[in-house]
């Protein structure tokens, strides 16, 4: 048995300790909002949080994440989750929305770290995600956006 | 094929009730056990039936027949019932219509999502579906209130009756709208009475995209659902000789294995078990002729057809006497590679076969093969069988596939293991697993007269037919010619005198496939680069020299206008920067694009912007035109950067996005789109702007380097400086 906290829910999971978090998540959990895209670290559809910090759950082993804090596109309901997913509802961001979900965790350690992302700050973090649909340069909007309703709310605190 | 693809007038009521918990106009499909030989003698009731339910809680659920891969067709359908219909967009649901011969594609009949065409074929039909809709909510009014139907108008999901200041919501009216009679003499809407058409109005779909809610094919759950992934031969064309199954079923969780008609499947109760299974399997695989299969021997072989005649596309003047008195002869070779689909969505597909039913969940373009493949393997009669389409996570063309190859995998694995299985394939399932955009070699001679002219064209194509050997052939192949394969090439625009153009479809292992924009990935490329090359021979400018041979072709010309006048064309450069431009009609609407590069002395190219102008007639969600306008530009540039698959022995090189890269953020220019106003024709834009991409990129490096590039994806090597 290998225990998880996921979304501030604890699980315990009947699983080969070397499985990929992704799969746990998914197959184990329940909860699809999580993708797989490559099962190698290259997209980034399957982009979790563990422990604040933005990782590839294909090649994490849930072994790996026992007693840490994960969070999911589920989970993800702060304030900080919240003015990502209306920027992106604003911008009219997803084509096919495959990706969405790992774009949108990555996005959300990068406003985490940085509420100001340069151009360039956007490019280092999200050059990890791919969109087959093109949704790059609505992507970028809805980071600035989403930043800019962050530091709003910062400011009105 | 039968006429119907069996959904009982029961099944639909029930379906209908449990979406909206009360009846809705009709929706009395005339289907209950009787065969409907074709669609085209339903009442305009009937289909208004078939694609629109009112609630009496007022919701108002819209049936989309077009599959949504990205390309908003969840969105743009219903606004053209809801125009019709003038109901509160605030309330619009949609469903994904079940399969039935109603929802065929207007145009090819079979239910399907393809051609950029869900939009235009679908604007008459789903604006009579919403005139229908409040044609008989108007007449349930006037009937409740025992006035004339004259006297009452409708607005926002109200019927009203001004005169004596009574009104009705449209939920109130469902049940009695439902018993009225078909209308007659529908008129729809003056284009400038549209308060929904042309308008940006904010996808349907977006919320459940951004918060992990929206269900895929591989999303799919129920109960008892196993997973299985496919061994397939290393060889495409390959067979199963002998396998042994001992160490796959030492892995844990792995339930079953069972041989299909594509290889092995493991089943097991998580994918990563199945996965780490299929790997373990022992298999002796019979490779076939397949095995000789080499990317430099097929060059060989294709430039050597090449220099002899193929079958003839099209054949206008006298191209070798032109071409013998030309001034000025040139001749190149391009060359595009194999290309993989890659949807960020691996294929899948959940099948549950049981004695009595066959239920289907995918994401797929191609519903009516889909329904027809599981009704064959299970035995069962066309109404057991019920396609579910989800969304799909990218499609591409990927998901039209002629032999329905990864339903069939799902059903042929469920019947045998008696259980619900969801098939799912890796990535490198996916880049190893045939069905790609084919290789194609061009060579092309051009001449320019005395004046600098161009008078001779002559082109020939060698690259493996789509459609041969397919249920297509019949309506594609023609004289020897695949219309997919010369599609841009043989209907070139330029007011050239002496044309030819021809054909070479070389058979191989490798199955290939319409890859977005088809022939358009790879025709114009070479069209609108060697126009260029003419161009440049001829000491002319490429805009101006294609305004002179644009005559007759008003639309290409205005796009191209357009594009360039937003563009700075001729306005200095840095050095080792250049613009570069192209235009290209396809799917009925014009694309024209200039793009602006850079290149690095290393021979690295970067794609700073993207201007791009499109005429694609009335336009429904600009929005959307411009999101897929910017989706064509980066699938093409992918393909111009990066994209590439060879084979050495038969075995494909590539095996996931480290190998077959896609375009990522940090490459991606600036785009900018720009929408001729137009009342022409409508044409579609899913697959549009792809094809104007690579050649304006072409041309631009050419701009900054004095450089040609004529072998995709782009050799940093040959671009040093």
């Amino acid at each position: 048995m290998v225990k998880l906290k996921i979304n501030q829910k604890k699980y315990e999971i009947d699983a080969d300790p070397e499985m990929p978090l992704l799969w746990a998540i998914r197959d184990k959990i329940g909860l699809t909002g999580t993708k797989y895209g490559c099962g190698v670290a290259q997209c980034g559809a399957c982009t979790v949080h563990v422990d604040g910090e933005a990782v590839r759950s294909c090649v994490v082993p849930i072994s790996a994440a026992e007693g840490k804090e994960i969070t999911t596109i589920e989970g993800l309901s702060s304030d900080l989750g919240d003015s990502l997913q209306q920027a992106w509802i604003a911008e009219d961001v997803p084509q096919c929305g495959y990706c969405q979900s790992g774009q949108i965790m990555s996005a959300a350690v990068l406003l985490a770290h940085n509420d100001k992302p340069t151009d360039e700050d956007i490019d280092d973090v999200m050059t990890g995600n791919i969109c087959r649909c093109g949704t790059y340069n609505r992507i970028r909007r809805a980071i600035h956006s989403a930043a800019d309703s962050v530091r709003k709310q910062k400011g009105e605190n | 094929m039968r006429g119907i693809n069996g959904i009982s007038r029961r099944s639909f009521l029930k379906a209908g009730a449990a979406v909206v918990g009360g009846l809705v106009i009709g929706f009395n499909l005339p289907l209950n056990g009787k065969r409907v030989e074709a669609a085209d003698k339903w009442s305009s009731a009937d289909i208004a039936n078939a694609f629109l339910r009112i609630g009496e809680d007022d919701s108002i659920t819209i049936l989309v027949n077009h599959s949504e891969m990205g390309q908003g067709v969840y969105t743009s359908l219903p606004m053209m019932v809801a125009e019709e219909l003038d109901c509160d967009w605030s309330k619009v649901k949609i469903e994904a219509a079940p399969v039935n011969v109603v929802y065929g594609h207007t145009n090819f009949g079979a239910q399907m999502t393809g051609g950029s065409s869900s939009t235009w074929t679908e604007w008459d039909r789903l604006r009579q579906v919403g005139a229908t809709g409040k044609a008989m909510l108007i007449a349930a009014a006037a009937k409740t209130w025992e006035v004339t139907t004259e006297s009452c108008r409708a607005e926002n999901g109200v019927v009203f009756h001004d005169a004596t200041k009574r009104q009705l919501t449209y939920g109130k009216l469902a049940k009695q709208a439902e018993k009225m009679p078909t209308p007659t003499n529908i008129t729809l809407k003056d284009p400038k009475d549209f308060k929904i058409i042309g308008k940006p109005i904010k996808r349907l779909d977006t919320p459940s995209k951004t918060n992990g809610q929206a269900v895929f094919g591989i999303d799919v759950q129920i109960d008892g659902l196993l997973t299985a992934v496919v061994r397939r031969p290393p060889v495409l064309g390959g067979k199963v000789k002998s396998f042994s199954t001992d160490k796959a079923k030492a892995i844990s969780g792995v339930k079953a294995i069972v041989q299909i008609h594509s290889g092995i499947a493991v089943v097991a109760d998580n994918f990563w078990s199945a996965n780490r299974g299929a790997k373990a399997l022992d298999v002796v695989w019979n490779d076939g002729a397949g095995a000789n299969l080499d990317t430099e021997k097929q060059r060989e072989q294709y430039a050597k057809l090449a220099d002899s005649p193929g079958a003839v596309a099209k054949n206008k003047g006298n191209v070798e006497t032109a071409m013998s008195s030309a001034t000025t002869k040139l001749e190149a070779v391009y060359e595009v590679p194999y290309l993989a689909h890659a949807p960020m969505e691996p294929l899948n597909c959940v099948a549950d076969v049981r004695k009595d039913s066959c239920h289907v969940w995918t994401g797929t373009q191609f519903q009516t093969a889909e329904h027809a493949v599981a009704a064959k393997i299970t035995g069962l009669p066309a109404e057991k069988v019920h396609v579910h389409t989800t969304l799909l996570g990218g499609g591409f063309g990927r998901r039209a596939v002629p032999d329905s190859h990864f339903v069939r995998e799902a059903v042929e694995t469920s019947k045998a293991v008696k259980a619900p299985v969801k098939v799912v394939w890796t990535r490198e399932d996916d880049i190893h697993g045939g069905w790609y955009r084919p290789r194609y070699y061009h060579k092309i001679a051009g001449g320019l007269d005395a004046n600098n002219n161009p008078v001779a064209w002559k082109h020939t194509i060698v690259g493996q037919s789509i459609a041969s050997g397919t249920p297509f052939e019949g309506f594609m192949v023609h004289n020897g010619v695949d219309s997919t394969s010369v599609e841009g090439a043989e209907n070139v625009p330029y007011a050239i005198p002496n044309v030819y153009v021809d054909l070479h479809s070389p058979k191989s292992n490798v199955p290939v496939l319409w890859w977005r924009s088809v022939g358009g990935s790879h025709n114009p490329i070479v069209v609108e680069c060697f126009l260029d090359e003419l161009a440049a021979a001829a000491g002319k400018d490429p805009y101006k020299l294609r305004l002179e041979l644009l005559k007759g072709h008003p639309r290409h010309k205005r796009a191209l206008e357009l594009a360039v006048s937003k563009s700075n064309w001729g306005a200095p450069l840095p050095e080792r920067h250049g613009r570069g431009l192209a235009v290209h009609a396809s799917f009925g609407s014009f694309v024209a694009q200039v793009a602006e590069v850079s290149v690095s002395k290393e021979g690295k190219v970067k794609i700073h912007k993207v201007i791009c102008a499109v005429d694609c007639g009335p336009v429904v969600n600009p929005d959307t035109v411009e999101a897929q306008m910017e989706s064509g530009i980066v699938y093409a540039l992918s393909a111009v950067l990066h994209g590439k698959i060879t084979f050495k022995n038969g075995r494909v090189q590539q095996s996931n996005f480290y190998d077959y890269k896609a375009l990522r953020m940090d490459e991606m220019p600036q785009v900018e789109t720009h929408i001729v106003p137009s009342t022409d024709k409508m044409g579609g834009i899913g697959e549009v702007s792809v094809p104007p991409l690579a050649p304006a990129v072409i041309n631009a490096i050419f701009a900054a380097t004095g450089k040609r590039i004529r072998q995709l994806p782009i050799n940093s090597e040959e671009l040093r400086g």
